[in-house]
């Protein structure tokens, strides 16, 4: 049992957060990658995560995700923890199948894209609604049509991903994680891994879905231009803890901290 | 050159029925190898323990002792245990369960090739254990399984010829009942050689090329 | 029905020991003549004189994809037919030697393939002999990268000394067979077969899987084999 009246069964009052981590540490043996972290994200606000590599930004999203386990604190989705269950008397460790659960409010892409090469581009995106959610197979298909159609790439649905550029595998891999119809997206430096000349495809519907739709989103990036045009707020990370954030104009123009400032200009001198 | 040609004529059926009768050990012991691998091999990455250990037993002693040793000990000693098998069965048997172990080898490796992206993104759509297996983690896997599998079943089918010494009349066993009774020892064997050669070369290697490419079209890397 | 005796257990013991010795003494000198005569069809196929590479590229083929069994057959038997009279030993050791030479050849074949292009570039640029590039330069940047391979091999040779037994070697399996046919009881002497094999093959295994993990880590590869 965790030491349950510190962290509350479930967020009450006003005005919940929509992702709250509350105090979650997560340790590597001697390294410590997210230390004590407090963070508040609102509903259908759009977070950019900056910071150093080894700060600790992936594993934010790593770990609302489930991919890793916290090893302190409590991860709260719209108010009900995800990384530990509610039983009587305080929070236990979530199971797996809690996990799963809770998952389905969440959706992920990731830098690699990580498209299922065996499956073509309309089947990738109609297996998450067909083998997890249960719908219909041309119910999913619609939907999935629907979506690929916003990302630009309705005339790609029975390519196989290896045909595809990197921005168009991109797309589909928004597409895919979209489809499940989640409340929460996370963006785990989508672009790192694409050529210049298409990053702009990815970062269009990027602000498409945040112009048209009701989404939490959280996004690690080292675009910083689109990042600052884009975010409702933006934290800079430093070994495992929020730096500073705030507004993109407070953070890009006017930094505080020493090392948000050290940052911002090793970013700006490379270019 | 003659002789031979004399000689092929008169044996030729007899290494045609051995042939056929290789072929079927092959095919059944090739059976019953795949079912033992991908068994043996996904026990051998469970995470429940004491199934863990049981794979790795199984992989560890019928890959540690010899195959004849293990047909012999399935012929002659199983039977002291109540269970006799005919001498076909107890051939492809012991074939199936010690090349299957080396299969299990095989299984695993191609399993734990597939990117770890996959398994992040088949868990991120909310996919659980098993239907992340069976739909997206095992058919990728699959495709990188199938070159050593190709190497395997040569394999199997060179191992076939050790079902002679139980006596099933296989190419291996007409071979060396030709040779006892022609003493032409060089034509006799050195057929049986040759038709292995053609069974290796043009049939399995080609065949399993083939599969690649069918596999490759379908999961779509090519 | 199952009804292990022990005490013949312990008399038969001594005897199938020997033959293991005998076992270990064919697997050793097999290897060896693997070892030589492998490295030769190697270095055969790499002269620029074209019939001996493909005469020996197909040699060592046919080799490789027929039974061992049918080749013990083939060598034994075939001396006799033009006169030439082979022990049983001097036929197995050439039958299984000649095998493993093929398998052997291609583990050299593969470790000389993956020394770098540059390496033999920069051999002709000295005006290095060939005999000196090899023995000074190649093989010995090459033997990190065979030595896993060919350990395999050393514990698959030992696990097929049992088919000499079919043209009458004295080795372990043989001398079990002989002991069943005796005293026509086959379980104690093939199961103790199996036990002495699994008792020398595992740890051989693991030792050199080991060696194998030393080798990569002393050239600063990763380990090939965790605790798994």
């Amino acid at each position: 049992m965790m030491e349950n009246k510190k962290f509350p069964l479930e967020l009450t009052g006003p005005e919940i957060p929509m992702v709250r981590f509350d105090r979650v540490s997560k340790r590597y043996g001697d390294l410590t990658v997210l230390d004590a972290l407090d963070l508040d994200v609102r509903a259908n606000e759009m977070v950019a995560i900056i910071g150093p590599s080894g700060s600790g930004k992936t594993t934010v999203l790593r770990m609302l995700m489930a991919l890793e386990l916290v090893d302190e604190g409590v991860i709260y989705v719209d108010g009900t923890p995800m990384t530990h269950m509610p039983k009587i008397g305080g929070l236990v460790r979530a199971s797996k199948s809690y996990l799963r659960k809770m998952r389905e409010n969440i959706g992920m892409v990731f830098q690699h894209f990580n498209l299922f090469p065996h499956m073509t581009v309309l089947e990738n995106c109609i297996e998450g609604p067909v083998q997890v959610l249960g719908m219909r197979k041309d119910e999913a298909e619609q939907r999935a049509l629907d979506l690929l159609d916003m990302v630009g790439l309705a005339d790609k649905i029975d390519q196989y991903p290896a045909r595809l550029s990197g921005g168009q595998q991109q797309r589909v891999a928004i597409a895919r994680a979209l489809a499940m119809r989640p409340k929460i997206m996370l963006f785990d430096e989508v672009t790192s891994a694409l050529d210049p000349e298409v990053i702009g495809e990815v970062t269009q519907v990027i602000r498409k879905l945040n112009d048209k739709h009701d989404l939490t989103m959280l996004m690690v990036t080292h675009q910083m231009g689109f990042a600052r045009e884009i975010a409702d707020r933006v934290c800079f990370f430093c070994e495992g803890k929020i730096a500073e954030q705030g507004p993109p104009e407070h953070l890009f123009d006017n930094p505080q901290n020493e090392r948000t400032i050290a940052f911002l200009s090793a970013v700006l001198d490379a270019g | 050159m003659q002789e031979y040609a004399e000689f092929l004529m008169a044996y030729g059926p007899r290494f045609a029925d051995g042939a056929v009768v290789t072929l079927q050990q092959a095919g059944l012991g090739t059976l019953l190898a795949v079912v033992v691998a991908l068994t043996t091999g996904f026990m051998k990455i469970s995470p429940i323990l004491p199934v863990r250990w049981l794979g790795i037993a199984y992989i560890e002693v019928f890959r540690g002792t010899s195959l004849l040793v293990q047909l012999y000990w399935i012929f002659f000693v199983l039977p002291l245990f109540g269970l006799t098998l005919g001498k076909f069965t107890a051939g492809f048997l012991a074939l199936g369960l010690n090349l299957g172990a080396y299969g299990a080898e095989l299984v695993r490796g191609g399993v734990q090739s597939v990117p770890r992206g996959q398994y992040e993104a088949a868990i991120a759509l909310g996919m659980g254990p098993f239907k992340r297996m069976r739909r997206i983690i095992f058919p990728q896997a699959l495709l990188n399984m199938l070159p050593p599998w190709g190497n395997l079943l040569i394999e199997l089918l060179k191992s076939t010829a050790l079902v002679a010494l139980i006596s099933v009349s296989d190419l291996m066993f007409e071979s060396k009942q030709i040779n006892m009774t022609t003493f032409q020892s060089a034509q006799a064997f050195g057929t049986a050689l040759i038709i292995y050669y053609v069974m290796a070369r043009c049939i399995i290697t080609p065949g399993m090329r083939w599969l690649e490419r069918r596999l490759a079209l379908k999961l779509s890397r090519g | 029905m199952f009804d292990w005796k022990w005490d013949f257990t312990i008399q038969i013991l001594p005897r199938l020991l020997e033959a293991t010795l005998n076992t270990l003494m064919a697997a050793g000198f097999g290897y060896l003549i693997a070892l030589v005569v492998g490295l030769f069809f190697a270095l055969a196929q790499r002269t620029p004189f074209r019939l001996l590479t493909v005469m020996v590229r197909e040699f060592v083929e046919m080799i490789r994809s027929t039974p061992l069994i049918l080749q013990i057959f083939f060598v034994f038997y075939v001396g006799p037919q033009f006169g030439v009279r082979l022990s049983p030993w001097t036929a197995g050791m050439t039958a299984i030697g000649l095998h493993y030479a093929a398998y052997l050849s291609e583990v050299y074949r593969a470790g000389l393939d993956s020394v770098p292009k540059g390496q033999w570039e920069a051999c002709i640029a000295l005006n290095l002999s060939v005999p000196r590039t090899y023995f000074k330069i190649i093989i010995p940047q090459a033997i990190p990268n065979i030595i896993p391979g060919l350990g395999n091999y050393l514990v698959g040779i030992f696990k097929d000394s049992p088919m000499l037994s079919v043209i009458g070697v004295t080795e372990l399996f043989h001398v079990a067979t002989a002991i069943g046919a005796e005293t026509y009881r086959f379980l104690e002497p093939y199961t103790l077969v199996g036990a002495i094999f699994l008792a020398i093959s595992l740890p051989a295994a693991m030792s050199i899987r080991r060696f194998e993990d030393w080798v990569r880590a002393s050239l600063g590869m990763k380990k090939l084999y965790t605790k798994d």
